[in-house]
């Protein structure tokens, strides 16, 4: 009796909305290479931090007051008299430092194993364009508390836009919407905070995944799954059953289905992570002064400059190759460059081979000394320049900036080893 | 001879000007579940300090709650203005007259312990001294400059800085390696540092009043995520054994 209810209402909904399909094509029946390791978690876990910011975020909207008069008062109510919002509230200040950690390492899966070449070029820039709304967005978050930081750090950043020649008094006016960050500012910074960088959020997330599912994950040998109408063996294709959308046109070798396999293996890399995140978040929110810096626990004074402005961690390396460079505007074409340049990742690299176990010694040594110089520079982003540091910060620009004009000039000819044609475990 | 030297040897290294200007903190040792300390700083806070400096974020409902002060006793003893005790605790100075006294308004001091900390909090409170060329008298080694009286004269004394000279490049320095009590004040020295503790100790708990209830729940919000992991390692492997 239960049991026809259940079917029947499946097929009443599947005859009017591809339910059923959707969720074969995309989670049940949806080819997963069997060897995905520690790296692969973070894509599910940044989905997991986005949720947790969307729905903290919302029940923070309920009791902020976003004007200049209420703001920083209307933050310590919710720290105070508002059940719970303690907790709401580290949760999302701990979210925005946890969403740059994961998506730095997701990030980093992509770059080690080449999962931005062909044809997976799209995934990449929607990835970065991601990347991008992310950095907005978590600008645009702390100038809401309009602590000291909220509103120096806005300050240095909008005035960036007034070396740009011609029209950057103007620009820096628009962005600010008065001659100086004001109630204005953070009025319309609410506004793009909580409606319309989410939107453009949730929108670019979906396209990664349609991307995503349209050619398939890559892997950490970064050979393709999916091999010609057939050519692979019943071993190779294993036991599993396919949506017919991947295996009508090709044969799928070493893979499972997403669901329940990597269903149930994400949830352990939840709880992994959870461990971590609540860790901070109940004894550690202040991120010992990186998360919540302290000058942020005095409310915003357009007359009083605090002695150290310093970005957030996560924009730091940026921060660094800007103030490393001692004209204004040259910095901030790197500035802005540093980040514009990894969209060009997929084309700068002309190599064959995807991942790193496949490739050349000096492949290795390049990436290596990038993510030592990208390190380098988060830290001396993070501290008050001195000439010594100024020096380091340079040589780790050129560091950074040299990764990929070296990849450019080696990867056309790599001397790379050759690839297995199946998946391996390592 | 009245005056004492008091602890000089030991505050030497402590109260010392560091080369970058930055002045040696003091630890605080300070102990959120003591709660009698929390109630002898909230009374030392309401008495010395709350006439120049509100806590206007907190409520004083929630201070008689957290520090188990029975809602009558606080308001017959602890609330000076005509507030009642579900309002924030603002006092009644005036900001225009605030400004006009002291150069600027008073901070509030709700999250001072959050912006400049509580070893901050602790050393500055004991190290003023005497300065005649001040408004007030007084200086201070942590502050230099500040415009702010001794408020806990009465319970300190006002003591006096020990100057070191010293000679760099022909240059003659004088630096502060200690203080002397003049020995007018209520306490001891002890008692006067376990004082501001309890001071120190208020103004960490108003900065952040939920930070026990945090991480008492913390405890139990890891061990709960200890367990799911070790289940969801389980379940995960229980699956996974069709596919190697």
């Amino acid at each position: 009796m239960l049991k026809k209810l259940v079917t029947g209402t499946i097929d009443w909904v599947d005859a009017r909305i591809p339910m059923t399909e959707t969720w074969n094509k995309h989670l049940a029946q949806y080819p997963t290479p069997v060897n995905f390791n520690f790296w692969y978690f973070f894509g599910s876990l940044a989905m997991l931090v986005l949720v947790n910011q969307l729905l903290t975020g919302i029940w923070l909207t309920m009791h902020y007051n976003p004007s200049a008069e209420g703001a920083f008062a209307s933050i310590e109510y919710i720290m105070r008299d508002v059940p719970y919002g303690w907790l709401l509230r580290y949760m999302h200040s701990t979210g925005a430092s946890a969403f740059f950690v994961v998506i730095y390492l997701h990030m980093f899966r992509g770059l080690i194993y080449g999962s931005y070449q062909k044809p997976r070029e799209l995934i990449w820039i929607f990835g970065m364009l991601i990347f991008l709304v992310l950095m907005a967005e978590a600008f645009m978050g702390y100038l809401l508390p309009w602590g000291q930081m909220s509103f120096w750090g806005a300050q240095v950043i909008i005035s960036l836009f007034g070396a740009i020649p011609i029209i950057g008094d103007d620009l820096t006016l628009w962005i600010r919407g008065d001659y100086v960050i004001s109630g204005a500012t953070l009025n319309r910074f609410f506004a793009l905070h909580v409606v319309a960088l989410p939107l453009a959020l949730v929108a670019l997330v979906f396209l990664h995944i349609v991307a995503l599912h349209e050619v398939g994950s890559n892997n950490p040998d970064g050979i393709e799954i999916k091999q010609k109408k057939g050519s692979a063996s019943e071993e190779a294709k294993g036991k599993f059953t396919f949506h017919k959308h991947y295996s009508g046109k090709k044969d799928i070798i070493d893979a499972i289905p997403f669901h329940p396999y990597f269903t149930v293996k994400d949830i352990m890399g939840v709880a992994g992570f959870l461990i971590f995140f609540c860790a901070v978040i109940f004894f550690l929110p202040e991120g010992g002064g990186y998360f919540l810096e302290p000058p942020n626990f005095e409310p915003a004074n357009s007359l009083k400059t605090p002695d150290h402005i310093a970005p957030v961690w996560y924009y730091t390396p940026y921060y660094a190759i800007l103030r490393a460079i001692p004209d204004k505007l040259i910095g901030v074409v790197f500035f802005g460059g540093s980040i514009a340049i990894l969209f060009l990742l997929p084309w700068l690299d002309r190599c064959k081979v995807k991942s790193i176990r496949y490739r050349s010694w000096i492949h290795k040594a390049n990436i290596t000394q990038f993510i030592i110089c990208f390190i380098v520079l988060g830290v001396l982003g993070a501290l008050a320049a001195t000439p010594v540091r100024t020096i380091i910060a340079q040589i780790a620009s050129v560091g950074y900036f040299g990764f990929f004009i070296a990849l450019w000039v080696y990867s056309k000819n790599e001397k790379t080893k050759p690839l297995p044609t199946r998946l391996t475990f390592k | 001879m009245k005056k004492l030297m008091i602890a000089l040897v030991a505050l030497l290294p402590t109260l010392v000007f560091a080369a970058g200007g930055n002045v040696h903190l003091d630890k605080a040792e300070y102990d959120l579940t003591d709660k009698t300390s929390l109630q002898n700083g909230a009374k030392l806070f309401m008495n010395y300090c709350f006439a120049c400096h509100s806590t206007g974020y907190q409520r004083y409902q929630r201070v008689a709650t957290d520090l188990d002060i029975p809602a009558e006793l606080m308001q017959d003893n602890l609330i000076f203005t005509d507030s009642k005790i579900g309002d924030l605790m603002n006092n009644s100075m005036d900001e225009k007259d605030a400004a006009k006294w002291f150069g600027n308004p008073p901070l509030d001091l709700t999250l001072e312990a959050r912006l400049r900390g509580p070893d901050w909090i602790y050393t500055y409170l004991r190290s003023f001294y005497k300065d005649e060329n001040r408004p007030f008298g007084v200086n201070n080694t942590v502050f230099k400059d500040v415009g702010m009286p001794h408020v806990l004269e009465e319970l300190q004394g006002i003591p006096t800085a020990v100057f070191e000279t010293t000679v760099v490049n022909g240059v003659e320095h004088k630096t502060i390696v200690g203080f002397e009590s003049n020995e007018n004040g209520e306490m001891s020295s002890d008692e006067y540092d376990a004082a501001v503790l309890d001071l120190v100790n208020f103004l960490v708990y108003a900065g952040e009043p939920n930070k026990l209830e945090r991480q008492n729940l913390g405890f139990w919000v890891l061990g709960f995520l200890v367990i799911l992991f070790i289940l969801s390692y389980l379940l995960k492997k229980e699956y996974w054994r069709d596919v190697h």
